[in-house]
C-alpha cells in the first residue's frame, strides 16, 4: 500500500527542497528526455518561472507526439449532492443548508438524454458521500441505466471498498477518480473533522483498493490550495510514480481542481496563480508523458481557450455540477462555481480552431465484457 | 512499378498502411490518406459509434473505394476483450479483416504475447484474417504464422515514439524467416526509416504519429509514400552489397594457382 512509501517522506523536508531547487536544478530537468521526482519538484519550483515558455515548447511537442492533435471530451452528471461529510471547502458538506437531491431513475434518465443530445459519450458520475442513499443499492440500481447510453463512464464517488470496486467494473465503470484533497496529514484532519472521510489512511490507500479491483483508469488529485500546492502535487507524483509500478495495467489521470468560492466560503492557505497553473500542467506533462491531465470547466474561458495546447488531454465541456442541472432543473445547490459557462458547441468550435480533434468516444463498453 | 503485395485473399499496390488516430481533424486525415495511396488503414472499434454507423465522421472520411479498413482492436487487455472486440468490428463495419491489437500496459502499449497467440488462434478459427500486432520476436512471429495469421506486425519501436528500426536485427530475422508477409508497425517516425524497413525486405509499414502530427500531413504523407517505393525498389533490384574489408594486396589464396 501506498502508507509504507508515503511514510518515508516528511512534509517539511519535501517543501523545503521543492524551495530549494536552482536554476541549475531546472536546467538540467530541461535538457533531460526521462525525467525523475527530483526533476518534477524543480519544475514546479519557483525557480522555474524564467523557463515557462521552454517548459511550454516541450510540453506542447511531448504531448502531441503522444495523443497526437486531439481532446478528448467528457461531462460531469451529479447524482446526488447529499453528504455525510463535513469538508470545509464543499458546497455539499454536511453542515451547509442546502437544498438535498438525489436523481431518480426518471430523472437520470432526462439528465442522460440532456447529455446525449450534446453530442456526449464519457459521463463522469459524480455524487457525495451517503452510503444509506447513494452507496452501492444506489449505483446497482442507476449504473445500467447510464452504460446503456454512454461508451465510457467514470465515477468520482466516496472512497470504497476493494469488492465494491470490483463490482462497480463489472456494472459498466472503467475509471474512478478520488482526490487526496491534500497530503498534509494534520492539515487534512482540519479540513474533514466529521464523517468517514476524516480518515486519512483510508483514503490515502483508496487508489490501490481501485487499482487491486482492476479498473482501467484512475484518477488522482488535489485540492490546489489547501495546503502548500507545490509540496501537494510533488506528493501526488510520488503517488503515481507508486501506483505506476504497481498496477502496470491501469491508467491514470491527474486533476487540477483550484480551490474556489462556494457557499461555505473557505479562503485558499496558498492561492496558485493562472500562470503557476500552466507551469504545473506543464510539469506534469515533462514528467510523464503517458498521464492523461484533465481540465474542468472551474477555469475560465481564456484560460481554458489556451491551455489545450499545453499538456492537457482531456476536458469537460458545458457542464452543471448540481443533481439535475442539465433537464430535471432543480433548485439544489451547485458544488462548485462553473466559470465556462459556455456552451459545449462553442468550446468544440474552439478546440477545432486550435487545429485539435475533439475526440466524444475513445472506448467501447464492448471491452469490458 | 514495384511488385503488388498479397495479403491473403487481397492485393496492394501502395506498401504504406496508415492509422487514423492523432489527427487534427478527419478532414487532415482524409486529405492525408488520399495523398500516401495507400489502400489500408486501420482504425480503432473504441473509436467508431457503432450505433450510428453511417454517421461516424471518422467513418464517413474513409469511404474511398481504393480503401480498404482494417479495424482494430486497441483498448483491450485481454484475449478475451479481444474477442468481442472483433466480432463488434466484423459486424460493424463488414469485414473480417482485423489489426489484433493487446496492450495490457497503458504506458508504453507493449503487445501482450501470450494473450495474442491465444486470440489470434480463436479468431482465425472464426475466420478472421488477422494481422497481429507483436514485439519484433522471431520465435513468437513464427507461432503466429503457425496459428494461421495472415500477416505479421512486429513493432520497430515502442509505438509513438519516433526511434525508426530499433529492433532491426530481430527484423532481419523475421523477415528471413516468414512465409507471410511482414508490417512493420509503430516506432517508424521518418521517412529514411520506412525506407530502411523496405531495403531490408519487409512488405509493408504502418504509419500514424510521424504523418498525424506532422505540421503538415498531407506533405508528409507524400514523402513516405516515395520513400517506400524507393526502399522497395531498391530491395527488389537487389543492394549493393557493401564490403566491410579492402582487398588485400597479395591476395592470400594465390597460391593455389600454382598447383
Amino acid at each position: 500500500m501506498f502508507t509504507e512509501v508515503f511514510q518515508q517522506y516528511s512534509w517539511t523536508v519535501e517543501k523545503q527542497s521543492i524551495y530549494d531547487k536552482n536554476l541549475r536544478d531546472v536546467e538540467i530537468a530541461l535538457a533531460k528526455t526521462k525525467r525523475t521526482y527530483e526533476d518534477f519538484k524543480a519544475l514546479i519550483s519557483p525557480a522555474a518561472v524564467p523557463f515557462l515558455e521552454d517548459m511550454a515548447r516541450l510540453s506542447f511537442l511531448e504531448t502531441q507526439k503522444r495523443f497526437g492533435k486531439t481532446i478528448q471530451l467528457y461531462a460531469p452528471l451529479y447524482l446526488s449532492n447529499e453528504c455525510q461529510n463535513i469538508c470545509t471547502y464543499c458546497g455539499f458538506s454536511l453542515d451547509n443548508k442546502i437544498p438535498r437531491k438525489t436523481l431518480t431513475a426518471i430523472e437520470l434518465l432526462q439528465e442522460i438524454a440532456a447529455l446525449k443530445q450534446m453530442g456526449f459519450q464519457h459521463v463522469l458520475l459524480v455524487t457525495g458521500e451517503a452510503q444509506q442513499t447513494v452507496g452501492m443499492d444506489y449505483f446497482r440500481k442507476v449504473l445500467p441505466l447510464v452504460k446503456r447510453h454512454f461508451a465510457h463512464i467514470s465515477m468520482e464517488v466516496q472512497p470504497l471498498d476493494q469488492d465494491d470496486y470490483k463490482e462497480l467494473l463489472q456494472l459498466g465503470v472503467n475509471t474512478i477518480l478520488v482526490y487526496q484533497e491534500t497530503y498534509h496529514a494534520q492539515e487534512y484532519k482540519q479540513h474533514h473533522p466529521k464523517g468517514k472521510k476524516s480518515n486519512f489512511r483510508y483514503r490515502l490507500e483508496t487508489p490501490d483498493r481501485i487499482g487491486l479491483a482492476g479498473l482501467y483508469k484512475i484518477g488522482l488529485g488535489v485540492l490546489l490550495g489547501l495546503d502548500d500546492w507545490r509540496t501537494d502535487s510533488a506528493f501526488t507524483a510520488l503517488h503515481l510514480q507508486y501506483l505506476e509500478k504497481q498496477y502496470w495495467k491501469t491508467r491514470f489521470s491527474i486533476s487540477f481542481p483550484r480551490l474556489r468560492p462556494h457557499a461555505g466560503g473557505l479562503v485558499p492557505k496558498s492561492i496558485i496563480s493562472d500562470r503557476e497553473l500552466a507551469q504545473l500542467i506543464m510539469a506534469w506533462r515533462l514528467f510523464n508523458n503517458e498521464v492523461d491531465l484533465s481540465m474542468s470547466t472551474r477555469e475560465n474561458n481564456h484560460f481554458r481557450n489556451n491551455i489545450i495546447k499545453l499538456g492537457i488531454t482531456s476536458i469537460s465541456a458545458g457542464s452543471k455540477t448540481n443533481p439535475g442541472g442539465y433537464a430535471v432543473a432543480t433548485k439544489s445547490l451547485e458544488q462548485f462555481e462553473i466559470d465556462d459557462k459556455r456552451p459545449v458547441h462553442e468550446f468544440v468550435e474552439i478546440i477545432r480552431q486550435a487545429g485539435y480533434d475533439p475526440v466524444w468516444k475513445d472506448w467501447d463498453s464492448v471491452l469490458l465484457a | 512499378m514495384i511488385q503488388v503485395l498479397k495479403i491473403a485473399d487481397k492485393t496492394f499496390s501502395s506498401r504504406l498502411f496508415i492509422g487514423t488516430g492523432k489527427f487534427g481533424s478527419t478532414a487532415s486525415m482524409e486529405e492525408a490518406l488520399l495523398a500516401s495511396e495507400s489502400e489500408l488503414v486501420t482504425v480503432a472499434l473504441k473509436r467508431i459509434d457503432t450505433a450510428i454507423r453511417q454517421e461516424d465522421a471518422l467513418l464517413n472520411h474513409l469511404q474511398h473505394a481504393h480503401v480498404n479498413l482494417l479495424p482494430n482492436t486497441s483498448g483491450a487487455r485481454t484475449a478475451q476483450e479481444a474477442l468481442f472486440a472483433a466480432e463488434l468490428a466484423r459486424e460493424a463495419l463488414e469485414t473480417n479483416w482485423l489489426k489484433l491489437e493487446i496492450h495490457p500496459d497503458p504506458k508504453y502499449l507493449m503487445p501482450d504475447p501470450i494473450e495474442t497467440l491465444t486470440a489470434a488462434e480463436e479468431l482465425v478459427k472464426r475466420g478472421f484474417i488477422v494481422l497481429p500486432y507483436c514485439h519484433a520476436d522471431p520465435v513468437l512471429c513464427k507461432r503466429l504464422e503457425e496459428v494461421g495469421v495472415a500477416a505479421v506486425m512486429p513493432l520497430g519501436a515502442p509505438i509513438g515514439t519516433n526511434q525508426g528500426l530499433s529492433t532491426l536485427s530481430m527484423l532481419e530475422i523475421i523477415i528471413d524467416q516468414a512465409k507471410v508477409p511482414v508490417v512493420v508497425d509503430a516506432g517508424i517516425g521518418a521517412p529514411s526509416h520506412a525506407a530502411q524497413a523496405m531495403e531490408i525486405g519487409a512488405d509493408a509499414v504502418l504509419v500514424n504519429t510521424a504523418i498525424a502530427t506532422s505540421a503538415h500531413p498531407k506533405q508528409m504523407a507524400i514523402a513516405f509514400k516515395q520513400a517506400i517505393i524507393a526502399g522497395r525498389l531498391a530491395f527488389e533490384v537487389g543492394l549493393p552489397s557493401r564490403n566491410v574489408n579492402a582487398e588485400a594486396s597479395s591476395p592470400l589464396t594465390s597460391f593455389l594457382t600454382f598447383s
